[in-house]
Formats: structure tokens, sequence, C-alpha cells
């Protein structure tokens, strides 16, 4: 008895712990996450190489990819820049909840917000022409995509902004102060002092924008529709469309790929923070 | 002098940032007649531009009386929201509140393995379990109930990520002495994890909250009967020559989820740090 207490089974009193979570995660995910990996080789690599000739898998990976790819370092340019501004201000707190706040608005909320500010006659038009810049066609025509990156930028700087502060206000404060001593300018403690410490920060913050920026179907849908202007056709509307369609086969095989990318993302991500601890 | 400059900029794009907030909440007490003359050229295909002043010209709580007192089915839609987000959290009390205990405290053959497994479903998309959720949801007959929004949202391992933080700050020699001492592991979880982890148990449920008032994706796959819908499914349905309506149901959704986020800016803000600090 005595030998069963002291062994580090999870199965013992403590186990009861983890008993819930484990089980609800494996029936909702695990299990059938297996088993929809297993019937997408039903037929060998059919359906692999069906969504991969797939036009329409083309043109949402073409987007999300696109999208990501300038999203992301736009978001994480104005972001820093604002948590440079932000940190040690005496308005810290004011500043931090305004840029915050959209995160708290629910999206539908602002739909018909967009569709005033972005329409063809809309707001946003009329301020460019008071610049002399040419009205465009926002929500239907090509620029329908930065639509997406300027409501994907309203709500995620907030979040992003308060992580760099987080990394910033963990630099010792001794390093930066004798570096001004010894006369470094201020764009040289940033470069020089600032930028290498936050290099762990910033790996994660590229992370969890990637991650946040899949959530921006909830503003292109409830805009735009299913089947939006094609600029803004990602891969969430290319799986949403397939599984109203029942098209199991070529979600099952897709949402593996999907699933493989992401793990090695963030595989590669803890690996990335493992060598920063090291060197 | 320079950094002042900057801030000052910063303040005024923070302000830019919650102008389209406001003109939700000040879009809501306009009259009828002023909000369809604004918003003709979005109606009618006619031409013309918007004209969306900020302050209502004569402001009106009609569109407040007529949502609250004369339309049932935003009460249905309220209650389904309410009862979709209370769900899950307490689910997530129940079921991530344990396992993050579990995760943080004790020490079990595959723990490493394991966490990093919950990692790695904690960030993957929607669009990758849209499918697994589907199997199992259809097989036990909860497709099309509120369970089938509910049921994989309590098992999601964010919440449980987040938490294992707040547990693993709290000191190993208090659960030391606490053993000593005679208590037991539950004993140990109530009176010392409890109170010493709820900062963590709160950063996820401020999260949550946000996240789940604010939920697209599944409502849209798992729900079919509009009757059964959320705020975010339902606020977007409104036909914009009911702009009134929608905008004062809008305003209705956004209460909750502004009240949270003052209340809890600083768990939110804990959170957000946790979500992006490694392991």
């Amino acid at each position: 008895m005595r030998l069963f207490k002291k062994s580090n089974s999870i199965w013992q009193s403590r186990g009861w712990f983890l008993l819930p979570s484990l089980a609800g995660v494996t029936l909702f995910v695990i299990l059938p996450f297996g088993y929809m990996l297993f019937s997408s080789f039903s037929n060998g690599f059919v359906n692999y190489k069906t969504v991969l000739a797939n036009e329409a898998f083309h043109l949402a990976v073409k987007n999300t990819l696109w999208f990501t790819g300038v999203g992301i370092p736009l978001l994480l340019f104005f972001s820093f820049a604002a948590a440079l501004g932000i940190y040690k201000s005496k308005y810290m707190r004011l500043l931090k909840s305004v840029y915050l706040l959209p995160m708290a608005v629910p999206t539908a909320v602002v739909v018909l917000i967009w569709k005033v500010f972005f329409h063809k006659a809309g707001v946003l038009n009329q301020i460019l022409e008071l610049f002399q810049i040419q009205a465009a066609d926002w929500l239907s025509g090509g620029m329908a995509f930065w639509v997406l990156i300027i409501s994907y930028i309203w709500k995620n700087l907030g979040y992003t902004i308060v992580l760099w502060l987080a990394g910033m206000s963990a630099i010792p404060t001794a390093i930066t102060e004798a570096a001004r001593v010894d006369g470094a300018s201020e764009w040289q403690c940033i470069r020089y002092m600032i930028l290498p410490q936050l290099k762990p920060v910033f790996y994660t913050v590229t992370m969890l924008s990637f991650l946040n920026s899949f959530k921006v179907f909830r503003e292109a849908y409830l805009v735009a529709g299913a089947y939006p202007q094609k600029s803004m056709y990602l891969l969430q509307h290319l799986f949403h469309n397939w599984f109203t369609n029942l098209d199991m086969d070529k979600i099952s095989a897709a949402a593996a790929l999907l699933a493989v990318f992401f793990a090695l993302c963030s595989l590669a991500l803890q690996n990335m923070w493992e060598k920063e601890e090291f060197s | 002098m320079r950094i002042k400059v900057f801030r000052f900029v910063l303040f005024i794009v923070g302000l830019l940032f919650c102008l389209p907030i406001l003109a939700v909440i000040l879009g809501a007490l306009k009259s009828d007649r002023e909000l369809m003359t604004a918003l003709l050229p979005v109606i009618g295909a006619g031409g013309g531009k918007i004209s969306w002043h900020l302050l209502p010209l004569y402001p009106t709580a009609k569109h407040f009386i007529k949502l609250l007192f004369y339309t049932p089915e935003f009460f249905t839609v309220f209650w389904n929201s309410m009862k979709i987000v209370a769900c899950i959290l307490a689910g997530q009390l129940f079921v991530a509140v344990p396992a993050a205990f579990g995760f943080a405290k004790f020490s079990f053959r595959g723990k490493n393995a394991l966490f990093m497994a919950y990692v790695i479903l904690m960030l993957m998309p929607f669009s990758v379990m849209m499918l697994p959720s589907y199997l199992v949801l259809d097989r036990v007959n909860l497709m099309n109930t509120h369970w089938a929004v509910i049921l994989p949202a309590v098992f999601s391992t964010f919440p449980v990520f987040l938490m294992y933080r707040g547990f693993k700050a709290i000191p190993k020699e208090l659960y030391e002495a606490a053993r000593i001492d005679g208590a037991g592991e539950w004993q140990i979880f109530f009176t010392i994890g409890l109170p010493l982890g709820s900062p963590g148990i709160l950063s996820a449920l401020v999260l949550g909250f946000l996240e789940y008032w604010n939920l697209v994706e599944q409502p849209l796959a798992f729900l079919e009967d509009p009757s059964l819908w959320p705020l975010s499914l339902y606020l977007p349905e409104i036909h914009l020559a009911k702009a009134g309506m929608a905008l004062a149901a809008s305003v209705v959704t956004l209460l909750p989820a502004v009240f949270v986020f003052f209340m809890g800016q600083d768990y939110l803000e804990q959170g957000i740090v946790a979500s992006g600090m490694k392991e």
C-alpha cells in the first residue's frame, strides 16, 4: 500500500484534479481529431491532392499569407512605437485603456459603423477627399483587404502594446540609465539596449499576433458574408463554406495540413525560447 | 520634448481609436429620420454621400424603449448570449481550475509532454477544430443546441494555461508547510491554491468573457436555428432600414463587455502578459 502511495502515477487522489480536463480534451479534441486524420487518408493521398490542386484553396492560402505578411509587421511596428511612447509615461494607465478598449468591443457592435465608415460614399472617402486622395470602393473593391488590416490593427494594438510594455518593464533601468550617462542617444538606447533584450517578447508577440490574425474572419464575415470580395477571401471562409457544403473530405485534409503547420509553428517558437535561455 | 509631442500624438490617435465606440453610442440616440437621411446612400442605390455627425441633432431614447419593451426576440437572443457565456465560464471553473492546479503543483510521468500538448491545442485555430468538434457533437446529438457551443469551449486548454501561471507563482514552501501540518491535497487546493491563485483565475475569466461574448465562428457553424443565436450573430442581421434599433441593440451588447473590461482591466492585462510568457 505504501509503495502505491509513493509512486507518481496521476491516477491517485491527485489524479482527480486533472481527470475532468483530460477526459474532456480526449473526448472532444484528441479522439475526433485522430479520427479525422485517419479518415483523411481513407483513399490514400487523394484528398490531399484534391485540396492542394483546389483553386479556392490557393486563393485562400495566398490571401491569408498576404494578410499575415502585411498585417503582422504593421501591427508589430505600430505597437512597438506606441509602447515606447507609453512606457514610463505619467498617463500610462489611461493610454493603455484607450488602446485596449477596442478589444472589449464585440465585432457585431461595430459592423454598422464599419459599413458607414468604409462605404463608397462613406466617411473615410470624405476624409481622404480633404487630402485630395482618390476615393476608393473599400468594401467591394480590391481595397477590401485593407479594411481587414485596419480592423485587425484597431482590435489588437492594445493587446500587443501590453505585451511589449511587460517586456520593457522587465529590463533593468540601471542599464539604460548607465548608457545615457555615457552619452548614448535616445535612438542608440532603443537600438542597442532595449531591442536586443526584447527578443523573446518579439517571438511571443509575433506568435500571438499570428493567432489573433485568424479572428479577423469575424469582421470579414459580419461585414461581407460568406463570399466576400476576392481579396478578402481567407482560409476561414474556405473552411466555413466547405463545412456548409458538407465537403468533409476536403476539410479533413485541409484541417490536417493546417494543424501540422500550426504545431510546427508552436514547436519552433518553443525552440527559439529555449535558445534564448542558453545564449 | 520630442517624447512629449509623440505622447500627445499617441493620445490623439487613441481618441480616434475610441471614436467608433462613441459613434455607436451617440448614433443610438439619433432619431429615425436623422439616421435615414444619413444612411440613404447605403440603403438605397441612390447617390449622395453619407453625412454622419457624431452628435445627434435631437437625441431620443425611442430606440431603446422600442428595443427593451417591444422586441421580445431581442431578449431571447440576449439571454442566449448570457447563458452560453455563463455556462462556458462556470464549466471552465470546474474543469480548468483543478487541471491548472494539478499541472502547476504535481509532478508525474509524462507531465511535460502532456502540458506541451495542451499548449499546442490552445494555439489551434477554430478552422482546424471545426470538423473534429462537429464529429463528436453530431454523434451525441447535440448539434443545433447551445451545448454544441458550450461543451467544446469548456474543454479549451487556454484557461488551463493562464491559470497554470497563477498557481505556479505561489511559493512551493507554502504547499510544503501545509502538507507537514497534515493537509490533504484537496484541502491545500481550497485553502491555499484557490485564494492565492485567484488573480490567474480572474484573468482567465475576464479574457474568457470578452472572447465568448464575441463568439462568431462556433455558433455560425453549430447553431442552425436563429432563435438559438447569440447577440454576435443576431446584430448584423438587423436590416439597415432599422438602423436605430440595430444601434440600440449594439449599445446593450456593448455594455456588459465594457463593464467587465473596466472592472477587470488589471486582470485583463495580467492575463495578456501571462498568455505571452514563456514556460
